[in-house]
């Protein structure tokens, strides 16, 4: 390679930390006889083999929220593991359970959204949030609702963690506005909103002209094109009613 | 003429193709020929051209990335122009690849430059990677070249966003002055709507408007001639480019005619008022 400066005042980054959405599927645990679970999962692959194949999958352990119930997850791991499936962490469960995990080197990951029911031959999914962006330690405001002023530019990211995201400018196409709290753009919002990042189903969205490139409410979202013309470049409230997402007229 | 501290400043755009190369050329030359010593730099190694919109593509010795490899000095690669006097050109290595490009060479550089010339014009790459990165660092002021379409559009917004964290400027909490210069427009395409209009660009942008260069075919025959828009035959273009430096300037615009013509263009737009960022 030719002559390549690693001063510190090189800027060249050598990574971006980036908030996501991915849709997962959430292997809820019934039971703890690991056995009889590697039995039922091969007869369940069988059925669908392809569908399975090196699919990320959510542990969830919700239903087993007895102190006795006690998973070897070392084990569980290496049963999904030999069948192509990939654990990318656990949700829900007792704090020893989630301790458990964390050794086997499972992250534990928020709640999302209620799972919208389907019927049975399609399995749950669960959209996620699978990293948030970083914000300095030092921050110590009481009040973390951040207040932006400047227009927010394709390509940039402001997450508004703790609190609500007030934009007082527009928010281009190619942008992405998350907030634990609420988000209210006053003026036209192009670009992403995801509020309530944490879990936070409460969250509302607000903005003068509704011109998304996506919404999001708690992980629960709709992309531009499923947004109604009715309601499009409209000042709207969006909401969460239930499991789905309610835009409304302002 | 009282020598002011020297300025730089960043021709960019995100995206490629929209004129960059014909304004740091067009710019550069209008400055010069007002009394201002200025020198175009060209950023694009390993794909040049300012050096044939200039017309020095037969003289190039030595090139940016020899200067900060020490190779050569500055006076050994800097090309005067034949036709005006306060006109230079740095070129840039053809045969190299961007990796030749560090900060602490291109500092050097630009600060031995801001030594003699009032004014360096800095010719970015398109794109958002180093070697455009390293033509905005340093710059104090930035003009953001726009063709009045979606994608250009878009990564002017994009490209703006970076002037407003990745600059030096930045770094030390001041701003970068932006101006935005539409390019290769046409009041036809826009009243059929098939191109984007000055305002709806600006409400995009929100940044000042510097000027609006009208598509014109002066521009391909400065280019295939080697001479700047500026320097070449009176054109709409020459004059568009003239008035947006008298702009850059600050100066009042020019003589009421070339006033009558924008007005003309743009349909009674007040263009003289610039908008607030």
């Amino acid at each position: 390679m030719s002559s390549y400066s690693n001063s510190s005042n090189d800027t060249t980054l050598m990574f971006q930390l980036k908030g996501g959405l991915y849709p997962l599927t959430a292997l809820q645990l019934l039971g703890t006889d690991l056995s009889a679970f590697e039995q039922q999962l091969n007869a369940k692959i069988k059925q669908a083999p392809k569908f399975f194949h090196n699919a990320p999958l959510v542990i969830d352990l919700q239903k087993l929220n007895q102190a006795s119930a006690s998973i070897d997850f070392k084990r569980l791991i290496d049963i999904l593991l030999k069948k192509k499936l990939i654990p990318v962490g656990v949700k829900g469960g007792l704090l020893e359970q989630q301790n458990a995990a964390a050794t086997a080197g499972l992250p534990i990951l928020q709640e999302g959204s209620r799972e919208s029911s389907r019927n049975e031959t399609t399995p749950e999914k669960s959209p996620i949030i699978s990293t948030l962006p970083e914000t300095p330690d030092n921050d110590t405001r009481h009040n973390h609702t951040r207040v932006i002023t400047e227009p927010v530019r394709s390509g940039q990211q402001i997450y508004a963690r703790g609190g609500d995201l007030i934009v007082l400018a527009a928010v281009s196409h190619g942008s992405e506005l998350l907030a634990d709290g609420h988000i209210h753009v006053y003026g036209p919002l192009r670009g992403r909103a995801l509020a309530g990042v944490t879990g936070d189903n409460t969250a509302h969205i607000f903005c003068q002209s509704l011109e998304a490139e996506l919404v999001s409410i708690a992980g629960q979202y709709k992309i531009s094109e499923d947004i109604d013309q009715a309601i499009w470049r409209v000042a709207v409230d969006i909401s969460m009613e239930g499991s789905r997402l309610h835009i409304r007229p302002l | 003429m009282v020598k002011s501290e020297s300025k730089i400043i960043v021709v960019t755009s995100g995206k490629g193709g929209v004129g960059k190369t014909t304004t740091s050329a067009a710019i550069g030359a209008e400055l010069a020929r007002r009394g201002h010593k200025t020198v175009v730099v060209d950023f694009d190694i390993g794909l040049r051209n300012l050096d044939l919109i200039m017309g020095c593509e037969r003289r190039v010795i030595f090139d940016f990335v020899n200067v900060i490899q020490n190779d050569a000095n500055i006076n050994q690669a800097l090309i005067k122009d034949k036709r005006q006097e306060n006109l230079f050109v740095l070129p840039a290595s053809q045969t190299r690849d961007k990796d030749a490009l560090n900060q602490e060479g291109v500092e050097r550089v630009l600060t031995e430059l801001k030594k003699d010339f009032a004014f360096i014009v800095c010719d970015s790459p398109a794109g958002i990677e180093r070697g455009a990165l390293m033509a905005l660092y340093f710059a104090d002021e930035a003009v953001v070249v726009t063709n009045p379409e979606v994608s250009s559009v878009r990564d002017s917004d994009r490209i703006i966003g970076v002037l407003n964290s990745r600059t030096k400027k930045a770094e030390q909490n001041q701003e970068v002055k932006k101006h935005l210069l539409i390019t290769r427009y046409s009041q036809n395409r826009v009243q059929r709507g098939e191109m984007l209009s000055v305002n709806d660009v600006q409400e995009i942008l929100a940044i000042p408007l510097l000027g609006v260069i009208p598509e014109s075919t002066a521009v391909l025959n400065a280019s295939n001639h080697g001479i700047p828009v500026t320097l070449g035959t009176p054109s709409d273009a020459k004059i568009a480019y003239q008035n947006a430096v008298a702009m850059l300037l600050g100066e009042e615009p020019l003589d009421a005619s070339q006033k009558g013509w924008k007005s003309k263009l743009l349909g009674g737009l007040r263009l003289f008022n610039r908008s607030p960022a």
